[in-house]
């Protein structure tokens, strides 16, 4: 064998904040052997922190940049840009939520999720300071979830979609309250995840039996002069397309997400809420964008459909929650279908609104998790929504904060879920897709009950026995607390500059 | 045996002949088994070889089985990749860049041997 061989041309700048992620991620392996046990938590925040705000200012650098990289199968173009940098921005203040120690002694994790439950030495971890072996997975999921949004063929695209679940699925086992339902988490959504795994996979293998090639550019180029049989075609791009919708919990690839929103440790639940989220309509966008847009009208009624049920079952099932962070995973599952409506008025407004609209809820989302992670009794978090009532007497700026975020979600006026809900809308009837948007604006009337109920019930009740009590948030929560509802609030009061950011970047390169 | 799907008439008698041996044999069970709708002490216990059975039918595999697995799938992937690699990095157009990823590579993986190493999980205990 003698041919020649080139080397695929690597564009080090484009892709460095993948470089630096993955860089801070193999570090922090390193930390957790060489550093002494005491030190360990400081320098892996620090480290983490320090590693994802460089990533972020490597994406801001990059702004503008529009190049196909290593071989082509990264693109660094402007959705992709812009998602790594929300994502990057969700990621800063998932780390401060999961660095936190005041809140709960040890922090919130254990160091051996797979000890069983209940048993003498599971009694001694629960008191045992946490691992930190934390920090170096989400920031290995971190680093798999930038990669999947700027992957620009099917195979990378994979491993960037083993390289965001297989460290989530560890980390789902690791709350220190409540090991079982943890536990139970950490099991489903591993085995759910690999069914979607391989579904995936196999519609990575029909296309490129179809096309001849997993790059997506080259799928949008076979679909119009293949000779195969579009059967194949078809096939692949439903299993795909299902693949991805599993990972953004839309009905009816969602009945993994409330089990296992409530039973992973909250800031967890919060970093997937927010940032598998992103990734996953990342990777979505650019699927169906960017290599079966042409048969944009063969999908759009599919997955409108699936639109539609999402939304519907997301705000109908949250309505009848007892318990808020299962009723934020029905939330979390409405919203889905909410990005989805985005996602289909093809076409550059629809991918800004989408884009915009994963902004606005990965920051409400991040802050009302933080609030949940405060409000405890003696045996952990409450998450009952009766002991709740009657928090706004007894602590009323967190509670203030827990409303504004609740109200953002529910989609009032002045807040960033109103001016996602408006983007997406609009952008949907622009397209001449009505019926959409009908069945968006009744299951955002449908879904703002529960939110409100919440609101009422915080402020409008009299404190009793029952009710939880608030822990002060230390640095670290009170950081993310702030940038969640100062976010929240800015979107709403003054969206242009986001919204134009959204638009200038939402052109995808082929 | 002929045409497009000609060549699956052999698959196709291979699954009638599975599903037909599997009638056959619960079909055969059915007539032959003696009938006794009671519900006597112990019909539903498990069968082991004629003893009571001992203990409960739940197992739990021993959680720390996954060291093997964690080193083997260090080495595995070390060896899947470096095999093909040491067949051709001293063909023409590879050089030193090869060498360099492949340095790289491995760096990556003695990481997790590193870790595992500092953690004592390679001391039998």
């Amino acid at each position: 064998m003698t041919t020649d061989f080139q080397l695929p041309a690597i564009d080090y700048q484009a892709i460095s904040p993948l470089l630096i992620l993955f860089g801070v991620a193999c570090l922090g392996v390193l930390v957790e052997a060489f550093v002494p046990r005491p030190a360990r938590r400081r320098v892996q925040l620090g480290m983490a922190l320090v590693g994802v705000l460089a990533a972020l200012g490597a994406v801001v650098l990059l702004a503008g940049t529009n190049v196909v990289t290593a071989g082509g199968s990264v693109t660094v173009d402007g959705p992709a840009l812009f998602m790594q940098g929300a994502l990057l921005a969700f990621g800063v203040v998932a780390l401060l939520l999961i660095g936190e120690r005041r809140v709960e002694p040890g922090g919130a994790f254990v160091a051996q999720p797979a000890i069983t439950v209940g048993s003498e030495a599971d009694q001694r971890q629960a008191s045992a300071p946490g691992a930190t072996e934390v920090f170096p997975l989400a920031m290995f999921s971190l680093g798999g979830m930038a990669l999947f949004i700027a992957a620009s063929d099917l195979l990378t695209m994979f491993i960037a979609l083993e390289l965001l679940s297989l460290p989530l699925y560890l980390m789902c086992a690791l709350a220190r309250r409540h090991r079982l339902i943890s536990q139970e988490a950490a099991v489903k959504y591993f085995l759910l995840g690999a069914y979607a795994s391989g579904f995936f996979l196999f519609g990575v293998v029909l296309a490129y039996g179809y096309a001849g090639s997993v790059d997506l550019a080259a799928i949008h180029a076979a679909v119009d002069t293949s000779q195969m049989n579009p059967a194949l075609l078809y096939a692949a791009l439903a299993l795909i397309v299902m693949g991805l919708l599993f990972k953004t919990a839309a009905a009816p690839f969602h009945v993994w997400a409330p089990d296992v929103y409530q039973g992973a440790p909250t800031p967890i639940t919060a970093f997937m809420a927010a940032c598998t989220k992103v990734a996953a309509f990342g990777a979505l966008l650019r699927v169906t964008y960017v290599a079966f847009e042409r048969l944009a009208w063969d999908w759009l009624p599919v997955i409108g459909v699936i639109a539609v049920l999402t939304m519907l079952v997301g705000a109908v099932l949250a309505v009848t929650q007892t318990d808020l962070k299962r009723l934020l995973a029905y939330s979390s599952i409405a919203n889905a279908g909410f990005v989805l409506v985005g996602v289909l008025a093809v076409g550059r407004t629809g991918a800004s609104s989408a884009m915009f609209y994963l902004v606005a809820y990965g920051f409400a989302v991040l802050g009302a998790f933080a609030v949940i992670s405060l409000v405890r009794d003696r045996e952990g978090e409450t998450t009952h929504l009766s002991r709740w009532a009657g928090l706004g007497r007894r602590s009323p700026l967190v509670a203030g904060v827990f409303t504004v975020v609740m109200l953002a979600l529910a989609g009032i006026p002045l807040t960033g879920g109103f001016t996602a809900k408006f983007a997406v809308f609009s952008a949907a009837l622009e397209v001449g897709e009505g019926w959409l948007v009908i069945a968006g604006v009744v299951s955002s009337v449908i879904i703002a009950f529960p939110y409100l109920r919440v609101v009422v019930m915080m402020w409008l009740s009299e404190p009793s026995e029952s009710t939880a009590t608030m822990v002060a948030p230390g640095l670290l929560t009170g950081t993310a607390l702030g940038i969640g509802a100062l976010a929240v609030v800015g979107l709403g009061v003054v969206p242009g500059p986001v919204l134009d950011l959204a638009h200038d970047a939402a052109l995808f390169l082929r | 045996m002929e045409g497009y799907l000609g060549s699956y008439a052999t698959l196709g008698l291979l699954l009638l002949a599975g599903v037909l041996f599997l009638a056959a044999a619960f079909g055969a069970n059915r007539l032959l088994r003696p009938a006794r709708p009671a519900n006597p002490p112990g019909k539903t216990e498990a069968y082991e070889c004629g003893l009571d059975p001992v203990g409960g039918d739940w197992a739990q595999a021993q959680i720390r089985y996954y060291v093997y697995a964690y080193l083997f799938v260090i080495f595995a992937v070390e060896a899947v990749f470096l095999f093909p690699w040491a067949v051709i990095y001293a063909d023409p157009g590879f050089g030193i860049a090869a060498v360099v990823e492949m340095g790289i590579f491995v760096g990556v993986l003695a990481l997790g041997i590193l870790y595992a190493w500092r953690r004592r999980v390679l001391r039998w205990t």
